[in-house]
């Protein structure tokens, strides 16, 4: 996200020169949250009114604009979906036939292009998409995508329903971790231990947020960052990171047999950092669920399937948020042997496809795919293609969760490797700005 | 005070709807505190006061009632703030002045005071009863006297037979909205069901003074309950989406009453309730709304409440404080099951004074069955709701056999008094059993 690189975002900045909304307390350019009173002021509602559409003011909007053109197209007034009625109270209702309007992160899009001036279109590096779902009120997944000097961050986080204020804890892991990523990443710290630290500084955004011990708003957290030829994932709880192999090739550890990918055979091997990293050839999942599942599959006494069937299923062992007790985040690192895709998702998504070869093949299935696009996006083609359009791609497995119930919030983000582009270096003039349109 | 007191609304309900549900309940509450917490200090506001004293010839049979109604009007007129402009009418079958002698308003001062309680001491009783052009006077009087807070109290004795229904219905409806009456029915001559149609129309209260000796009291507490009042004519605007139908605005604390009839359209989509004079005081609305469904996850602004002073034509509305009413579907049978305790606790009340009324009328009638049976409900309503001061006064009227069943017995000789005040109190709620549902935790707005 843009308004979590260097103070760079013009947004934030200028959010900035005010004062927190929540205490009054006077913050800085570059800082997320007030230093006063823990309140989130990169996020907050905008504080400036003029020119930003009439959505201004809802109080769970998640506005967050970049100065790039592609953000911009937004109508300055978008009608009711409900009734087509253009009059929208200032709380976020329409005035003529009461629908809650679609907070901004209801449905949320984030391109990164990469580095470099110039006006021509720049490759798009990483997207993502995030979306409310059909079942749940609101959306409580939340997703950053950053540049770093070398390559890109990205981070997926989930609230806990069961918590209080989940949206805000997810939203806070996500900003904090993609910012602490990038930070520790230019700072040249090696990509695990940058992994690691910017977990640990997400848990710790999630643990500041509660205000009792029965307000402890909580969430889980994926990330995965590229640099070089390497892939380095971290995550606690259930989001999750795939390896999207562009030959169509599937591990066969992901293949209906149940069972850690052979090269996971000793589980300890991912957590540990080694110089040697494994190397990722087929499709195949990167991560292992913090959960009650997981758990009992790796234990042995329920198969995957017996175990996705089971009411405790969803029940994840490991989460961010002060009710955490310690936080260790698991750690791995891959170099892929040849082109492919990072996909981190949540739940959502991989509730409904859950091995990587579902993926796969919803990819392969192509444009004809059944994903229509009705987004309104500038490009209306669903991706299938990670390389050429990541964001298409995104949103084809956003609407594929959908279409099959989306029975929860859904989150996907797509890192196509090698990058089409590399960023450069020079990040300070040309900050990559990623650009987040609802839909 | 001379502050507006500072006004909340808080909304109690269950916003979750089954599929296909379209009924939203709400409880509004309402309520004013003075600046300062000053709960009791006395208002400064503009403020005029008439006090109407039936003085027909039944007041003299026996004569301590026309003598205990002059004392408690004099108590009354103690009972004023300076500078508040009152005047006194005498009712019988026209209306005529007391105080001052021709007409208007007077400022009270010493002086006036004084010269208004002579005048009342003069009062003789003759004639009959016109309760509409009594009321009328009262409203030329305050048509003097623009803005501020308009309170009048009126006290008669017997039923309203020297007009008809329908001059006293065609006054009701000119004065409604324009001043707030309190009715007092002395003695048991008087017709409950009439006076309590005064007392809606006027949003004011209505109540039994069976005991002469209870007068002056009563008079005073009324007066000083209008003299703190704080702000006049507030009124509750209630929007609702384009779709959706007002089932119904009903007041349920400190009493049942049905505002639904009393609205009056004020913006689009928007109809205003009038709930007259504020204090520091609080009251609690029980409003319906029947929404189109919609669908599972979707969430609606059923009502958007607000509690607003109207402005003059033309003029905006000063709005107080605002409320929402929302509306979420869900397939979560735990969460649209849960019925909102202070829902049910005033439909309850609500039902509570509709079958006494109803009981009590049966009763009259002939048709015992019916009795019987709504008034043994009412003893279980009473009971659930923990209306103490309605189950006592039940049981004056019948045996109570079972109080869980609702199984009871009309009680042979019931003293006219009690049965009256049964009927004239039916409509007091109560706010909650130990007020327990005040800390309900409300469901989360996400």
């Amino acid at each position: 996200m843009t308004d979590d690189e260097n103070g760079a975002d013009p947004i934030a900045a200028k959010a900035a020169e005010l004062s927190c909304p929540s205490c009054g307390e006077m913050v800085y350019p570059g800082e997320i949250f007030c230093e006063e009173c823990g309140h989130r002021v990169a996020d907050a509602p905008p504080a400036e009114q003029a020119g930003t559409g009439a959505q201004e003011g809802r109080p769970d909007a998640t506005v967050r604009r970049s100065s790039s053109s592609s953000g911009r197209g937004r109508a300055a007034a978008r009608p009711c979906p409900g009734c087509g009625g253009t009059a929208i109270g200032a709380d976020g209702y329409c005035e003529t036939c009461g629908l809650r309007q679609p907070a901004e992160r209801d449905h949320v899009e984030i391109e990164l292009p990469a580095a470099g001036g110039g006006n021509g279109a720049r490759p798009v590096i990483a997207a993502g998409a995030s979306d409310r779902g059909r079942r749940y009120p609101r959306n409580e997944d939340a997703l950053a995508i950053a540049a770093h000097s070398a390559g890109v961050a990205a981070v997926v986080a989930d609230g806990v329903g069961s918590s209080q204020r989940p949206e805000d804890a997810s939203r806070a892991a996500a900003d904090t971790g993609a910012a602490e990523l990038v930070a520790l990443l230019d700072s040249g710290e090696d990509p695990e231990d940058a992994t690691r630290g910017a977990a640990l500084s997400a848990a710790a955004a999630v643990a500041a947020l509660a205000t009792s011990p029965s307000d402890a708003p909580s969430c889980t957290y994926v990330s995965a960052v590229t640099r070089g030829p390497a892939v380095t994932v971290g995550w606690i709880g259930d989001s999750r990171v795939y390896w999207l192999s562009a030959d169509g090739a599937v591990d066969p550890g992901e293949d209906g047999a149940r069972e850690p990918a052979p090269d996971e055979a000793d589980p300890d091997a991912a957590e540990v950092s080694t110089g040697d990293m494994a190397e990722l050839g087929p499709s195949r999942r990167l991560t292992e669920d913090d959960s009650w599942a997981a758990f009992m599959v790796a234990q042995g006494s329920l198969t995957e399937a017996e175990a996705e069937a089971h009411p405790n299923a969803h029940v994840i062992t490991a989460w961010l948020g002060a009710d955490a007790g310690q936080v260790s985040p698991h750690v791995a690192t891959f170099r892929p042997a040849g082109p492919g895709t990072l996909l981190v998702c949540s739940d959502g998504l991989w509730n409904y496809f859950p091995a990587a070869r579902d993926i796969a093949a919803l990819l392969a299935a192509g444009p004809g795919a059944g994903a229509v696009n009705g987004a309104g996006g500038p490009a209306p083609d669903p991706g299938h293609d990670p390389a050429a359009d990541p964001l298409g791609v995104a949103r084809a497995l956003v609407r594929h969760a959908l279409d099959a119930g989306g029975r929860d919030n859904i989150t996907v983000a797509v890192i196509p490797l090698p990058s089409p582009t590399a960023p450069q270096s020079r990040i300070h003039e040309s900050t990559p700005q990623s650009t987040e349109q609802p839909r | 005070m001379s502050e507006q007191p500072k006004f909340t609304v808080k909304i109690d309900q269950n916003k979750f709807l089954p599929e296909g549900g379209r009924e939203v309940h709400a409880i509004v509450s309402v309520e004013a505190t003075a600046e300062g917490g000053a709960a009791a200090a006395p208002s400064s506001a503009k403020a005029s006061e008439v006090i109407i004293i039936d003085t027909s010839g039944s007041m003299s049979y026996p004569d301590t009632k026309l003598r205990a109604a002059v004392k408690a009007a004099q108590v009354a007129i103690d009972t004023l703030r300076d500078g508040v402009e009152f005047a006194v009418i005498a009712g019988s079958n026209t209306a005529s002045m007391v105080y001052p002698q021709h007409g208007g308003l007077v400022a009270a001062d010493t002086q006036s005071r004084q010269k208004a309680k002579r005048a009342l001491n003069g009062l003789k009783a003759s004639g009959g009863t016109a309760i509409g052009s009594w009321l009328r006077l009262a409203d030329e009087l305050f048509d003097d006297d623009q803005g501020g807070i308009r309170h009048a109290i009126l006290l008669t004795d017997g039923k309203n037979q020297h007009e008809t229904p329908e001059e006293l219905d065609a006054v009701l409806f000119r004065c409604g909205g324009r001043f707030v009456c309190d009715c007092r029915g002395v003695g048991t001559d008087w017709e409950v069901a009439e006076l309590r149609k005064v007392a809606s129309a006027l949003l004011g209260s209505v109540d039994i003074v069976a005991d002469p000796a209870g007068l002056v009291a009563d008079f005073q507490a009324m007066t000083e309950a209008a003299m703190g009042k704080a702000v006049a004519d507030v009124a509750l605007r209630v929007w609702t989406p384009q779709t959706a139908s007002l089932r119904f605005v009903k007041q349920v604390m400190p009493s049942v009453e049905d505002l639904t009839g009393k609205r009056v359209e004020s913006a689009p989509q928007a109809g205003d309730y009038p709930l007259g004079a504020w204090g520091a005081e609080s009251r609690d609305y029980h409003i319906c709304v029947e929404i189109p469904p919609g669908d599972i996850g979707k969430e609606l602004r059923a009502a958007w409440v607000k509690l607003v002073v109207p402005g003059a034509p033309g003029e905006e509305a000063q709005v107080l404080a605002t409320g929402n009413v929302l509306a979420q579907w869900t397939d979560d049978e735990a969460q649209s099951t849960r019925i909102n305790p202070r829902v049910a606790h005033y439909t309850g009340q609500a039902e509570l004074a509709s079958v006494i009324q109803e009981g009590l009328q049966a009763r009259k009638d002939g048709d015992f069955d019916t009795a019987t049976a709504r008034l043994g409900r009412a003893v279980v309503l009473a009971d659930e709701a923990g209306n103490d001061a309605i189950t006592a006064m039940l049981r004056k009227v019948v045996d109570v056999v079972d109080p869980a069943t609702g199984t009871v017995r009309l009680k042979r000789n019931v003293d006219k008094a009690d049965e009256m005040e049964l009927d004239t109190r039916s409509s007091k709620t109560v706010r909650t059993r130990k007020d327990e549902t005040l800390t309900t935790p409300r469901p989360d707005k996400h």
